[in-house]
């Protein structure tokens, strides 16, 4: 065996072990959660929003609604900011400030996610319930952090499609007549559409996942929130907030917990990769 | 040739292989546990136990060089699982154990209050147990209730599963539940840092870590003060408990009988506890 070969096989099976990992865990949580699932059933396990774990009341809706909730907000916010953000940087700015800004953007993705929580428990928190009511741990605080947190994604998935749309498309349209912002809105950004959409839904799928950032600025109660200033917990931190403690059925339902966070990500990222095929 | 060649390639992989192997048994709990050579002893538990058994292992670890002591949180039924299974020297908890746990063996450290914090520009001064029951099932909500300022009380409780929570519920709610609306929190230090923030907030810890920061309320007119304590005419009292599968033996036994021991006794009092002895 000559050594080509051999480093070859070698990589084979390290890139093996990366996919047997997703599998291992894929069978994991479905083997550890399944049960539970079977045993409240389906309907209630998601739809009930009574959880009360250690006296067997199982029921994650309201968790479900918080999570998707606080996707939204920070969609909300995270969305147009990094949109913009990502056109300045794709189509108006100079190539030196380029240079200059899209590393510093990048940063931002490196930045632990329990410095952004916090910040926002130092910062934010307090900024909420002084001039804003409520206990400042809420659905707000929890948005405008994830909402930072996911710009590094969104904007540098965006320039990457805005930059794959050829200098021709803008040309023909700079020469027809148009302005450098009506060719933009009306011939860049429809062909970078399915980029764009791919960056959101992506940016989607790290807002729902974040876990630590969440715990300590959400506030954790288990109850639907009637406004944003009230406290909401996610899918993810009640996984985190409980986990170290949780035996039997309570753990399994952690881990059912964690079944229905891998479909709602799957589908996400299914969706993500299909609208990017489409192109 | 070939052969040395292989040899040598067999020789490297079977190296990682038990670098590897060696890793394993690192990667949950205290290396070792019981096993472990007879110079270190692993600790774990409540984390509300935590930061004193941290404090004791030091001092004793300073008395005793070449000592080694680990000390965990992971909450008091982690540490009791772990006691269970050898995993760790002693389990460290903050609640009672129950009737499935008891074939483990005990020692009682520390008597330690559980006081209900508010901010420090907050007049209440005294809750009923019973209104306390009540704020916490959720049916008083706001100030106004308990002659106050009219203002929503943010309320804050722990997590499920943690010790301070068990032993609050045990003493406070009965059989009742907490409501869904209070903020919850994961640790001691937690809840005093948004009570020390929010005017409004009212939470419980440990009264070990009670400090200037945050104000206790005494309960039934009785603080939770060192005497008050011991004497346990306040209401809301636990132990702190260490837990072994078998009754310590060796090193082990020998640092159970440092903390038991006077100077020991009198760290715990000088971090906020009530001594047992």
């Amino acid at each position: 065996m000559d050594k080509g070969k051999f480093v070859e096989r070698v990589l084979f099976l390290l890139a093996l072990s990366s996919i047997s990992s997703l599998v291992i865990i894929t069978i994991f949580i479905f083997e550890e959660g399944l049960p539970l699932i079977m045993h409240t059933g389906l309907k209630d396990f998601i739809f009930s929003t009574h959880w009360a774990p250690t006296k067997g009341f199982f029921g994650i809706g309201a968790m479900i609604v918080s999570s998707l909730l606080v996707t939204l907000g920070a969609m909300v916010l995270g969305v147009p900011l990094g949109l913009a953000c990502a056109i300045v940087l794709a189509e108006f700015c100079s190539e030196r400030v380029r240079r200059l800004l899209k590393p510093t953007l990048e940063l931002l993705a490196g930045i632990p996610s329990v410095v952004y929580g916090f910040l926002g428990v130092i910062w934010l928190v307090p900024l909420i319930r002084d001039h804003l009511g409520g206990p400042g741990l809420s659905l707000l605080a929890a948005s405008v952090i994830l909402g930072i947190m996911i710009l590094p994604t969104v904007i540098s998935i965006s320039i990457d499609a805005l930059t794959a749309v050829p200098d021709v498309y803008r040309d023909g349209s700079i020469a027809l007549g148009a302005t450098e912002w009506q060719t933009v809105r009306r011939v860049v950004l429809p062909a970078a559409s399915s980029g764009i959409i791919t960056a959101v839904i992506l940016g989607m799928g790290r807002a729902i996942g974040e876990t630590m950032a969440v715990i300590m600025v959400a506030g954790n109660a288990i109850k639907l929130p009637s406004s944003v200033l009230e406290p909401v917990r996610t899918l993810t931190s009640n996984i985190a907030l409980e986990l170290g403690y949780a035996a039997g059925r309570h753990r399994e339902a952690l881990f059912a917990t964690g079944i229905v966070l891998f479909v709602i990500i799957m589908v996400l990222n299914l969706s993500a990769t299909l609208i990017a095929r489409r192109r | 040739m070939g052969f040395s060649r292989r040899s040598g390639r067999l020789l490297r992989w079977g190296s990682l292989l038990l670098l590897l192997l060696g890793f394993l048994p690192g990667l949950g709990g205290c290396k070792g546990g019981d096993q472990a050579g007879s110079h270190s002893l692993c600790i774990a538990g409540s984390t509300s136990v935590q930061p004193f058994a941290e404090k004791l292992s030091e001092v004793y670890m300073q008395q005793h060089p070449g000592m080694r002591i680990d000390v965990q949180g992971g909450g008091s039924s982690a540490g009791i699982f772990a006691a269970q299974q050898g995993a760790a020297n002693l389990g460290a908890s903050s609640r009672e154990l129950v009737a499935a746990e008891k074939k483990l063996h005990e020692i009682a450290i520390a008597w330690d209050g559980i006081a209900v914090v508010v901010h420090p520009s907050n007049p209440l001064n005294n809750l009923s147990l019973e209104q306390l029951r009540q704020l916490f099932q959720g049916k008083i909500t706001d100030w106004r209730d308990l002659g106050l300022a009219p203002h929503t009380i943010d309320l804050i409780t722990r997590e499920e599963g943690s010790g301070t929570r068990e032993a609050f519920e045990h003493m406070v709610m009965g059989k009742t539940e907490f409501t869904p609306s209070a903020l919850v929190q994961d640790s001691n230090g937690a809840v005093r840092e948004i009570v020390a923030g929010d005017p409004y907030s009212l939470g419980y810890i440990s009264a070990g870590l009670v400090d200037e920061r945050v104000k206790a309320v005494a309960i039934d007119r009785v603080l939770p003060t060192r005497e008050n304590i011991k004497k346990q005419s306040y209401k809301l009292v636990r132990r702190f408990l260490l837990v072994s599968r078998v009754p310590p033996a060796g090193e082990c036994k020998a640092f159970v009988d440092f903390i038991l021991s006077p100077p020991g006794q009198q760290l715990l009092e000088a971090e906020g506890l009530v001594g047992v002895k």
